[in-house]
């Protein structure tokens, strides 16, 4: 009964848009309640002390300051903040929302101050007194979980939080077979994820009810007002959490921050509308970091440049404290370190170590650009090492379409692909063979121009619950409304994303109606039945698909009215240009609007049909799904400055079936830009102290419109059968096909002068430190380019 | 200690009571309301606060309600109202600049929106033909996370065409 994709497809207009170019969207700090309050946070300026006292006197008489709480208050009232990640043996390295009688990293907060006016809170912060006693910081990780570090907890034996392992296939037989082993140390560096939008609450609270209203610029609105009203010991059924507009994401707002308890509870105590907003510096402080791995890899290989076998160690710089799924981030890693590659032998083994820092957690990719750098750098120096092209040795490596269903060694089933026909396509579209003679005839001229391929597949659409900490599935309901308009309650929580328009879009095609008929709501958890949320790319191939299937419900139950008016068989009816009808006499027809004025009136509805035109899936998915590409890229690098330009970038991207093509180009426009700032620009720093000196965005570089070329995307396209639209998930994959391709092509430009690897970030003057080494023997002297 | 300033806005002439200290951002956003300009550092390095005082893009972040007495101010939510056009060409109500981001789906979260499409406006006023590399180098200074910036050039260049530019 498929109804012909009309919008399907297409490039949409968002429906999103007006609202956000007219100033008219409400972001959380544009909510404005009479009687607000204003909460400040006190917070560590030591990265490891230990408090000796908290004098809040100042701060509480000063004029306008109306509370000041210190941990002390709040001990045995607020529970801690929540870890869902379970890693078998973990240390509990969890946080109270206000620190007590230690703090373990720079911005964790001590004391919480509410006043009446915006800055005298922020004013008030500065009242409040806090007695130190300054401990070593661990900064190190390796160090940090070598014998005689400093301990963050007194009571762990050392700061290592775990230890996992991995091990597939017969990895000691495949290392004996080799004809060459490579191994390299590499660093994935700390990031901030920097949404444009840092975090903020708005909690106000009704005692009559009793209820408590929440606004919170988060991802996961469900999930966070079950843990809150847990924290608070609070009935969830009294929480109203809303999602108003959220200015980014990219797993920062995955979490359960301190501060939306705290500001919950003191609307509570209180008895006023709080309101906190994090400043730059907050966020970067406080709210989740992303990335930092050093990885030990291990290929072997044989001489034609078949892998055998690989072995990763790799040590975790998680924080000093766990948010959400910062312990499972690494082990996300662990499961994709095959790659798009017949790896039939694999041995990982992940060390997690507690440090003096802010919480690791999922940052765009979440473990998975991590592992594609780490085995598609390796498989770069593999090519250089056998002096084979790089897109030679993926092609000997990759599996068959025919080989899908493909179990890799780490445990994993991925759907559907076709990596060659992908990178085939990529050396098409970038004119791979004419660049490589470009870059010879450049280089007899002294330039050094690089040439960068990756190829990725990395797992999303979290996912099977079975492997998800809580829960995997998603909810949609569809509701039509006796005017014929729809509505969508969508588990999903954009920010940013567009599904307000691609549900619309799906919706419309199925119901036979326009994208303008259909509202999707979302965020709201007294509207939308409860939903895991967005991360993971898993909105539209989790959250769509719960849609989908309820859509199906009701296409089901109004054919069956239709057929009943028509007087035709249900499945003879077709739905289209907002009418039902007969498929054998399409004058025979009704509109959708009197069809659903018809289900609602219920005087002509087929015997033993329930009234009511809502129907809600909740979709448990039965795999993840595996988008994959390649991109390749072009750079050249000044030899006086080390500055790296960026030439050309060509992406050729598969997220299976694509609802619309507008979307899935921005998510990858702005994927690759990610990781270009991984790359190129970004760095979390702290110092042998443990100060964050990379604090503001003074100090920490991020990409710039100048700074970037035009990026020429294109997809391949094959669909996953895990779900009925056949789509897999676009949101990460291009942060993760992008960051090797651009440091392959940085090492590529310098390998004339007998470099095999630069480590992250490049910045110009780690480029400018190894230039001025002298030229190894028989390669090309270093000097001016002509 | 107050200082009285007298600052238009969008069209609307405000008299006010303000702290020395009372940054311009949190004038136009707490004091009279208007949201649409956003926050999104305090180091001036963001972009996301940018409004039209007297004709230029400035961060109202950077400046002190007190600074801007006299001063004639848009914000995103009084930008429609400057094309001279609207009312007559029933694209909604729209700035070309708006409708640009719109087609070319030029912003995802929206929250640098206002402040890149305002930083936009005043590009092509000095300049209402320019090039890709010439956009990049104004909005140097607005700082997205979501888009690549690729889609805002292609939509700064919808409306440089739509309000008569050219093509070079």
């Amino acid at each position: 009964m498929a109804t012909a994709a009309k919008y399907v497809g297409r490039p949409m207009k968002r429906k999103e848009d007006p609202r956000l170019i007219q100033g008219l969207a409400h972001y959380v700090d544009d909510i404005q309640l009479a009687g607000m309050h204003y909460m400040g946070v006190v917070r560590s300026p030591y990265a490891h002390a230990r408090i000796r006292s908290v004098d809040v006197s100042k701060a509480k008489s000063a004029p306008g300051v109306v509370a000041v709480i210190t941990g002390e208050d709040v001990r045995g009232i607020i529970g801690p903040v929540p870890c869902a990640a379970q890693i078998p043996d973990m240390k509990p390295a969890v946080r109270n929302v206000l620190a007590t009688d230690k703090v373990r990293f720079v911005g964790e907060p001590v004391a919480v101050v509410v006043a009446t006016e915006r800055y005298t809170a922020r004013d008030a912060v500065d009242l409040v007194e806090v007695d130190y006693e300054p401990l070593p910081a661990v900064v190190d990780p390796e160090k940090a979980i070598a014998k005689g570090s400093p301990k963050l907890y007194d009571n762990f034996a050392d700061n290592v939080a775990y230890r996992w392992e991995l091990e597939g296939g017969d990895v000691a037989g495949a290392f004996k077979k080799a004809d060459k082993i490579i191994k390299q140390r590499m660093v994935n560096q700390r990031l901030i994820p920097m949404a444009m939008e840092p975090r903020g609450v708005v909690a106000t609270f009704d005692p009559g009810e009793p209820k408590l209203t929440i606004w919170t610029s988060t991802q996961i609105p469900h999930l966070v007002r079950t843990q809150v009203a847990a924290m608070l010991r609070f009935s969830e059924t009294s929480v109203h959490l809303i999602t108003p507009e959220v200015g980014g994401g990219f797993g920062s707002k995955l979490n359960v921050y301190a501060e939306e308890a705290l500001c919950a509870h003191l609307a509570m105590k209180i008895g006023k509308p709080i309101k906190w907003i994090e400043s730059r510096r907050e966020n970067f402080q406080a709210t989740i970091h992303g990335r930092d791995f050093i990885n030990y890899v291990e290929l072997a290989v044989k001489r034609d440049g078949t892998i055998l076998g690989a072995r990763y160690k790799i040590i975790a710089d998680l924080g000093a404290y766990y948010q959400l799924l910062t312990p499972l981030i690494p082990t996300l890693t662990g499961l994709m370190l095959c790659g798009c590659y017949k790896i039939p032998a694999i041995r990982i083994e992940i060390t997690g170590a507690l440090t003096n820092k802010m919480a690791t957690d999922a940052y765009r990719g979440a473990g998975r650009p991590e592992a594609t750098y780490f085995l598609e750098r390796a498989v770069d120096i593999v090519a250089a090492e056998l002096k084979k092209d790089p897109l030679e040795i993926r092609r000997k490596n990759f599996p068959q379409p025919k080989d899908f269903p493909y179990a890799t060694p780490t445990g994993l089933i991925y759907d559907t692909a076709n990596y060659e026909k992908c990178m085939d396509a990529a050396a098409k579209a970038s004119g791979y063979t004419k660049l490589r003679k470009e870059q010879a005839a450049a280089r007899k001229n002294g330039k050094l121009i690089g040439i960068g391929v990756s190829s990725y597949v990395e797992i999303c659409a979290m996912g099977p619950s079975s492997a998800m900490p809580a829960g995997g599935w998603e909810s949609g309901t569809v509701r039509i409304e006796p005017t014929g308009k729809v509505k969508v309650l969508t588990g999903s929580s954009p920010h940013g994303q567009g599904q307000e328009t691609s549900f619309a879009q799906i919706a419309a095609d199925m119901l036979g109606i326009s994208p303008d008929d259909v509202l999707v709501v979302h965020g709201d958890t007294s509207q939308v039945p409860y939903g895991i949320g967005t991360f993971g790319s898993r909105a539209t191939a989790v959250g769509g698909t719960a849609m989908y299937k309820s859509l199906e419900k009701l296409r089901d139950k109004l054919s069956k009215i239709a057929a009943h008016i028509l007087e035709v068989a249900p499945e003879k009816v077709a739905f289209g240009d907002r009418k039902i009808y007969s498929k054998a006499d399409p004058k025979k027809s009704v509109s959708f609007g009197d069809l659903v004025t018809a289900a609602y009136v219920a005087k002509t509805l087929p015997p033993g049909l329930e009234p009511g035109l809502e129907a809600t899936t909740f979709f448990e998915p039965t795999n993840f799904t595996f988008p994959f590409g390649t991109h390749i890229c072009v750079v050249e690098i000044d030899r006086d400055t080390g500055d790296v330009k960026l030439k050309k970038y060509v992406a050729v991207d598969d997220c299976g079936n694509v609802i619309n093509p507008l979307l899935v180009e921005g998510q990858i426009h702005g994927g690759i830009v990610q990781a270009i700032g991984q790359v190129l620009f970004e760095e979390a720093v702290y110092d042998s102290e443990g100060q964050l000196i990379t604090g503001e965005l003074t100090d920490y570089a991020l990409p710039h419109a100048a700074d970037l070329p035009r990026m020429e995307t294109s997809r391949t396209v094959t669909p996953t059968p895990v779900n009925p639209m056949g789509v897999k998930g676009v949101g990460e994959a291009g942060t993760i096909g992008a960051t090797p391709a651009l440091v392959n092509a940085v090492v590529d430009a310098l390998a004339p002068l007998g470099i095999t690897h630069v480590d992250l970030p490049i910045k110009r003057e780690r480029i400018w430190r190894m230039l001025q080494k002298p030229a190894p023997r028989g390669n090309a002297k270093p000097g001016r380019a002509r | 200690m107050v200082i009285d300033v007298r600052i238009s806005v969008n069209g609307k002439e405000y008299e006010s009571k303000v702290e020395p200290r009372l940054l311009l951002v949190h004038y136009l956003r707490d004091t009279l309301r208007l949201t649409g300009t956003h926050i999104g550092c305090e180091t001036s390095l963001c972009g996301a606060c940018t409004v039209l005082l007297d004709g230029k893009a400035v961060k109202s972040c950077t400046m002190l309600a007190a600074q801007a007495d006299g001063a004639e101010i848009t914000t995103i939510e009084g930008l429609a109202a400057t094309w001279k056009s609207n009312g007559a060409n029933g694209n909604g109500g729209l700035h070309p600049m708006q409708e640009g981001f719109w087609e070319k789906h030029g912003l995802q979260c929206g929250y640098c929106t206002p402040g890149m499409i305002l930083t936009a406006v005043a590009l092509l006023q000095e300049n209402p033909n320019p090039s890709d590399l010439e956009i990049r180098g104004a909005i140097n200074g607005n700082l997205c996370r979501c888009t690549g910036y690729q889609n805002i050039v292609d939509a700064i260049q919808y409306a440089a065409k739509k309000m008569g530019a050219k093509s070079k």
